[in-house]
């Protein structure tokens, strides 16, 4: 029913016959404008002499006379210490050893520090126990200048002062009663802060530590201890390791810690005729199946029963149970080729099942497995799952009367994070983080944490092997570690590097020198703790395995219609790092796309749902999305990625997105995965649905086969590389002169004068597509190193990424990579040609990967430098392609003639400019710039530049020491940060030199050769040891 | 007496000895020392840490051993006891070494067992003389003294005496020529002659307007000249050469690096290892002057000239460096200096000071100019690239003792056919080796 109400304004409008109601009415404005007063007076206006031509000139003049004027050079100050630390020379970098255990991540590593701040973190050559510092690592250093970390501790959303903090807390501590304190806690593996927690037990009594992984290892931690005793995790040696099967781990990725791909690339590379030969049986396409020799894709419930079978072939114990005819083939032939390697072989893998890992475990100890190692344990991973369910049902109960949060956001990553709220509620809550992030937000205090930058701490990461933690700058703000308000609330005055100093003196120096080992960063105890454990090995065959694990294991394999495997990205890992613009641009290497997770599927459950992925007009790659729903609940809107590889009847999902709290709108990407991570089981019965609309992503390698152009990646068997010439499989392409066919790098056929580079410096980069694992951590080592600016999901998506260095990734067509060149050379006639070369587009179902890192090829000949029209790209003597920012006009006529497209060009300003709000956008992110190397601006192109800025320091190092520059000393970031080896970079007229040595390989050979570049980067073949033994 | 900076050292000591030699001439038998000599060896020995009115590291020494005698009633022995050794003595119990010790935050003095007694006696005497007067400031007695601000209206009223008698001689000489010029008119008008009226034609700049060849070639020139002078305006842009600024701290380099001949890397060390030469902490001025603490008279006087009071700026260093002079204490109140920087470099530019101070040897007023001389540094050369650019063209590498060089210049040298390699044969002039 409509009303007949009607609104008054004002009292006026009673008064019907009001003038002023009447005026309002008529007039909008109750006084006329005076306009009259300027237009009015014709005369004035007539007889002005300001024409409108007279305006334009004053306003054409004002505007040169104020550019001319802003010619003014603006005043610069300097502003002096006071009191100049003895340490720090302006301009000259300080290198810290420090450790990053972030609970996730875990690794020594170096921190380089300019004028007392840090810019970037290196690899620690003194620290052999862990592999190298993977793509997070060398990206937490952007963590430290994040705007958006808590500045001091608060209460209830308002700051305190830390005095307030400490009494009220303790007021807390000592007032829980009858009901338990609980520390839920990242797991910390340092010995120091597990003494303090003894301690604070000792004084409060009632307290209970959980420590708590966001990406379980429970199982096998599980496994392990039922078995050893010891609640840790197996240590694996793949270089000592020549046949390696993998069910299901991913161990070039963040297995069990992750750290495996320095020692698993040291055997990749043929030495004497042999390599390793790597299995992999896994269902989502990972990295580490990506570089397997074999792969063979399975879902989840097969690779069970695979594991189980693979065990009874190996041992002869038979288990029950059916695999389809090929992957029983796959297995029965990777038994035998274990069998055959004997002490040689190892087993892993990655299911999350108590059986399935003592299956691994009892499988590596039948083969008395060289690369096993069940002494040294790896330490960093320590989560309980069943004491963090046991803790939230307590929570729930009202039993905790305070909790302790640690480097944890259980509210995030608890699949049953409303349980947590629920409980959190019932309790008194401290969070130590450095972020306002989900669990933060709804605990009553917050105690501001420092960066591990800022603090000290020690870690053992595995037994005997540790590593010590040391700030590398002050605080930036009001923060204090864990440990220091532990020692308050113990009612400790000791500093906790104090008690740091005071138990390694204590239990784990034995008598070396303390400063010694924090200048190592690392510390690994003598050969004492080696004899002890022997001795605790010999202990170890009082069980004789009897296959019940395996056959437990064999029952449990029950395949259902969908299965999904939850994993994490190299980027992003289990999300702690989200607000992190460098790892979230990070192109996913298998993927290629950045700033979003999805759900990965093969292409035949893709055309059975109607989900497709299709490249747009604008060059971008549109997906479908589908609600994923596992156990009743449902993530909505996933993005579908369609993943060649992608074991039919499985789809993928990573976790460490879809975060919402204490990161910037431009990092809140993707979806949050964790709610189907339930009973922290990574394979979980999924059904999905199609929804409406389109996902776009931002995906920066469009084109995924080779098209059989072996001149980009040559590759070859090891059993060829053995046994034929270099001429078979390393061909250097020839083109005709006068009827005969040329090599062309011969000087007859080059259109170029040569010139002699044979004096001084000439810097070539080896990049072994044997070692390269694709991990990734030179890309973000690129990016500390040089500056790169970060650009933002929809430039991605034009294809406006700023990565001077990328890793291509490269599907075969067919079952293999020469199969595609085979089958290209078949191609004849245009109809053929129309057809084969469009199936040839499309990857392979279980296609073989290659990765090939790829920055400015630094030609000799280059191509960019004759276009550009103001000479601002030039070549120097010592073999590097130069780029003068401040030359250059923008024409981009340079990235058109470039072959490889290794030139990124600057569409816009991307620092101090409110539209990129990334790292370059605020002050505190902008320290992490390297200060020798310039910040493009907005319409220069710019390009790798062989980080000329170390080269240059390097030369200037050996001059002013008055000696010759040793090989090894020239490093760019990328080699310097590349742990496998695959990347060498040196000088090639130093005969001598390691880089001089691999440019007369074999393997070697240069990107488009027949181009007639004559790039300074040179590629090595890759080998695959496709023999089965 | 004021602290003396050794700033014309031998004048100022030959007239200030003058001086006291007249003033104490009848005291100098009596304390059977030498206060001329005593000078030389408190200048010496002493002068680093104590002065005759001021408290300084130790205690300021005027009559010092008349106080002692009256105040604590200690001898000459106990003098030359605690100069000889002083912890010795504070070790041995003695109430007042022990007293003097604790009150200058336990610095012992300096052993001085070489000091004889007569030395002893000759630093008594000059701390015994009474203070003579301040060197007379010679304006303040003939303030048209050279070198004095007023000795400028002399020259301004010569000046205008000159002028005016030349102006008025010029007047004259006009005005003779006016009054004969008028005669002669009538002279020539008595006599009925007519003056012949010169003839009016064309004006000359009718006629050059009416010249099209003359206009055109003027033009062009007048084009070419705007054009010259336009490019010089716009090739300037950007380039400060002779940029002065006024710093926060009137800093003399010519006191400094001329005068006292202090080496630049002392203070900008960096320049031997980093690409910085470093602007050099507060801790590095202060190394000298916590006993500078005020500037000799005549240093004080020249600053007259640039309308300076060095001693001002001292305490400027001072109040920044949080320095409390009269507890000889720093007080922790700091607040960092906002130099403001002269040769500013362009962000795409890479310079390197160690790689031009440390590898090449350049001297550091190759490019800075002669800073020793200047009171207020300005930028001497223009840090055009052009500029860079010559000079590594013109410049040898400096291979003596460098095994770096020995093998590339050996070849490279061959290759290009000379002796000796320049900067940019070396690879000086790549893009790249600056602009990275």
């Amino acid at each position: 029913m409509s009303s007949n109400k009607k609104y008054w304004k004002s009292v006026e409008e009673l008064n019907e016959n009001s003038p002023i109601v009447e005026t309002l009415q008529q007039n909008e404005f109750v006084e006329a404008i005076p306009t009259d007063e300027f237009l009015g007076d014709k005369e004035t206006l007539e007889s002005s002499s300001t024409t409108r031509r007279d305006f334009l000139k004053y306003v054409g003049f004002s505007t040169a006379a104020a550019s001319l004027a802003a010619c003014e050079g603006p005043v610069t100050k300097s502003i002096p210490y006071v009191v100049q630390p003895k340490e720090i020379v302006p301009g000259v970098a300080n290198y810290y050893a420090t450790t990053i255990a972030d609970g996730y991540d875990f690794a020594s590593v170096l921190v380089k520090t300019r004028e007392g701040r840090p810019i970037k973190i290196e690899n620690n050559d003194l620290a052999k126990t862990n592999g190298h510092a993977n793509a997070r690592v060398n990206a937490s250093i952007l963590g430290l200048y994040d705007s958006l970390r808590v500045q001091g501790p608060m209460k209830g959303g308002d700051t305190i002062s830390w005095d307030t903090f400490n009494t009220d807390t303790k007021k807390i501590l000592s007032e829980v009663g009858d009901k338990e304190i609980v520390f839920l806690t990242q797991t910390f593996a340092s010995p120091s802060t597990s003494k303090l927690v003894g301690e604070f037990t000792e004084k409060y009594g009632n307290v209970r530590h959980v420590s708590y992984d966001a990406v379980s290892e429970s199982a096998a931690l599980d496994a392990f201890q039922a078995k050893y005793g010891k609640r840790a995790l197996a240590n694996y040696d793949f270089s000592k390791a020549m046949t390696i099967v993998s069910v299901g781990a991913d161990f070039l990725g963040d297995w069990q810690g992750g750290g495996f791909d320095t020692a698993y690339a040291n055997k990749r590379i043929p030495d004497h005729g042999k390599m390793s030969r790597h299995i992999q049986f896994e269902s989502n396409m990972s990295l580490t199946g990506a570089n397997a020799d074999k792969r063979v894709p399975m879902k989840p419930s097969e690779q069970r029963l695979a594991l189980a079978k693979l065990y009874s072939y190996v041992t002869g114990n038979g288990v029950s149970g059916n695999l389809s005819e090929n992957l029983d083939k796959a297995v029965r032939a990777a038994a035998s080729e274990l069998k055959k390697a004997g002490s040689n072989g190892v087993v892993v893998t990655g299911i999350q099942d108590v059986n399935a890992q003592t299956v691994a475990l009892e499988l590596n100890e039948a083969l008395s497995s060289k690369a096993f190692d069940t002494t040294t344990t790896i330490n960093t991973k320590k989560g309980n799952d069943k004491g963090v369910m046991q803790l939230v049902a307590d929570m729930k109960a009202g039993k905790v009367g305070a909790l302790v949060l640690v480097g944890v956001n259980p509210m995030y990553t608890l699949p049953n994070a409303a349980d947590f709220a629920e409980g959190l509620k019932k309790t008194k809550s401290i969070a130590f983080s450095m972020k306002q992030d989900e669990t933060a937000i709804n605990c009553d205090y917050i105690a501001a944490a420092p960066h591990y930058l800022e603090s000290w701490g020690d870690v053992e990461m595995k037994t005997g092997h540790y590593a010590l933690m040391q700030p590398t700058i002050r605080p930036l703000f009001d923060t204090k570690q864990f440990q220091d308000v532990l020692l308050t609330w113990t009612d400790n005055a000791t500093a906790y590097n104090d008690y740091i100093k005071a138990t390694w003196k204590e239990s784990v120096l034995n008598g070396a020198s303390y400063n010694q080992a924090l200048h190592d960063g690392v510390f690994v105890t003598g050969s004492t703790t080696v004899e002890e454990t022997t001795t605790t090995s010999d202990t170890e065959d009082v069980e004789t395995p009897n296959g019940n694990a395996a056959r437990a294991l064999a029952a449990s394999a029950k395949s259902s219609g969908m299965e999904l495997s939850i994993y994490t990205k190299t980027g992003l890992g289990d999300g702690q790092q989200a607000n992190n613009p460098w790892l979230q641009e990070f192109p996913d290497p298998i993927t290629r796309t950045s700033w979003d997770n999805y759900l990965t599927i093969s292409k035949a459950d893709a055309d059975a749902a109607g989900l497709v992925n299709e490249n747009v007009a604008n060059g971008g790659l549109n997906g479908s999305k589908v609600d994923v729903t596992v156990n009743g609940v449902t993530v909505k809107d996933v993005p579908v990625l369609i993943q060649p590889g992608q074991a039919k009847g499985s789809v993928g999902l990573a976790l460490g997105y879809g975060r919402t709290s204490g990161l910037k709108t431009e990092m809140q990407t993707g979806v949050n995965a964790y709610p189907l991570y339930q009973n922290f089981n990574a394979v979980q019965e999924v059904s999905i649905s199609k929804t409406s609309g389109e996902h776009e992503f931002a995906c920066v390698q469009l084109h995924n086969t080779l098209m059989g152009r072996g001149d980009i990646i040559k590759e070859t068997t090891l059993e060829v590389f053995n046994t034929k010439d270099k001429k078979y499989w390393n061909a250097i392409p020839e083109v005709s002169l006068n009827h005969i066919e040329t090599p062309v790098t011969s000087p007859d056929v080059d259109l170029w004068d040569e010139f002699d580079r044979s004096v001084g410096h000439h810097f070539n980069l080896s990049i072994d597509l044997n070692a390269c694992t694709g991990c990734g951590a030179c890309v973000i080592a690129c990016h500390a190193e040089n500056n790169v600016p970060v650009v933002g999901k929809s430039e991605v998506r034009r294809s406006r990424d700023m990565h001077w260095l990328r890793i291509d990734r490269y599907y075969s067509s067919q079952d293999t990579f020469s199969d595609d060149l085979e089958k290209k050379e078949n191609i004849s006639g245009l109809g053929s040609s129309l057809s084969e070369f469009g199936e040839m587009e499309n990857p392979n179902e279980n296609p073989q990967v290659v990765f090939q890192p790829v920055m400015c090829q630094h030609c000799n000949h280059a191509p960019c430098e004759t276009v550009c029209p103001v000479a601002a790209t030039v070549h120097g003597r010592q073999g590097q392609n130069h780029m003068a920012y401040n030359r250059c006009v923008g024409t981009r006529y340079c990235a058109n003639n470039c072959p490889y497209k290794v030139r990124r060009f600057n569409w816009f300003l991307y620092n101090e400019n409110d539209e990129f709000d990334y790292f370059m956008n605020d002050d505190l992110g902008r320290m992490v710039l390297n200060p020798d190397v310039t910040v493009r601006s907005r319409g220069v192109m710019e390009k790798c530049s062989f980080c000329i800025q170390k080269t240059q320091k390097t030369i200037l190092d050996a001059k002013r020491d008055g000696r010759e520059v040793k090989d090894g000393e020239f490093q760019t970031a990328c080699s310097a940060a590349c742990g496998s080896g695959a990347m060498i970079f040196g000088d090639v007229n130093d005969k001598e030199s390691e880089v001089a040595k691999l440019k007369e390989d074999d393997r070697m050979y240069h990107l488009l050769e027949y181009v007639g570049t004559k790039p300074n980067v040179f590629y090595h073949t890759k080998v695959r040891n496709t023999k089965e033994a | 007496m004021k602290h003396v900076i050794y700033r014309n050292l031998t004048s100022n000591i030959l007239r200030l000895g003058f001086i006291l030699l007249l003033t104490f001439s009848t005291t100098v038998l009596a304390q059977e020392g030498d206060p001329a000599k005593g000078k030389t060896l408190f200048n010496t020995n002493c002068a680093a840490c104590h002065k005759l009115d001021k408290k300084m590291t130790g205690p300021a020494l005027r009559n010092v051993e008349a106080r002692l005698a009256e105040d604590e009633g200690l001898d000459r022995e106990w003098l030359n006891k605690w100069i000889r050794n002083s912890s010795a003595l504070i070790k041995s119990g003695d109430t007042y070494a022990n007293k003097i010790w604790n009150e200058y935050n336990q610095t012992a003095m300096n052993a001085f067992p070489q000091l004889s007694d007569q030395d002893i006696s000759d630093i008594l005497a000059y701390t015994a003389a009474t203070p003579p007067p301040p060197p007379e400031d010679p304006c303040i007695a003939n303030p048209n003294g050279p070198n004095c601000g007023g000795g400028e209206p002399v020259d301004t009223l010569s000046n205008s005496i000159i002028l005016g008698a030349l102006a008025l001689l010029f007047g004259l000489l006009a005005m003779a020529l006016v009054l004969v010029n008028r005669t002669l008119k009538r002279f020539a008008d008595a006599k009925g002659i007519a003056v012949a009226e010169s003839d009016k034609g064309t004006p000359i700049w009718k006629a050059f307007i009416q010249n099209q060849f003359l206009v055109l070639v003027t033009s062009i020139a007048l084009l070419l000249a705007s054009g010259y002078f336009v490019y010089g305006y716009f090739m300037q842009v950007g380039v400060d050469q002779g940029y002065e600024p006024v710093q926060p701290i009137h800093y003399s380099h010519r006191i400094h690096a001329g005068d006292n001949k202090i080496d630049c890397k002392y203070c900008h060390s960096s320049a031997r290892v980093s690409k910085t030469s470093g602007i050099p902490s507060l801790n590095v001025c202060m190394n000298c002057h916590k006993s500078i603490g005020e500037v000799a008279a005549e240093t004080q006087l020249e600053g007259q000239e640039y309308g300076v009071d060095y001693n001002a700026e001292i305490q400027k260093l001072y109040k920044a460096v949080g320095w409390d002079e009269t507890n000889q204490k720093y007080t922790g109140e700091t607040s960092p200096v906002k130099w403001i920087r002269i040769h500013n470099l362009p962000d795409f530019a890479y310079f390197n000071h160690s790689q031009h101070v440390s590898v090449a040897g350049i001297e550091c007023q190759t490019c800075h100019g002669p800073v020793e001389e200047m009171e207020i540094v300005s930028q001497y050369a223009p840090l055009t690239m052009g500029w860079c650019i010559n000079c590594h063209r013109e410049t040898n590498v400096k291979i003596k003792d460098n095994a770096y060089y020995t093998k590339i210049h050996e070849q490279l040298s061959k290759k290009y056919g000379v002796e000796q390699l320049t900067a940019a044969q070396m690879g000086g002039l790549e893009c790249g080796k600056c602009h990275y």
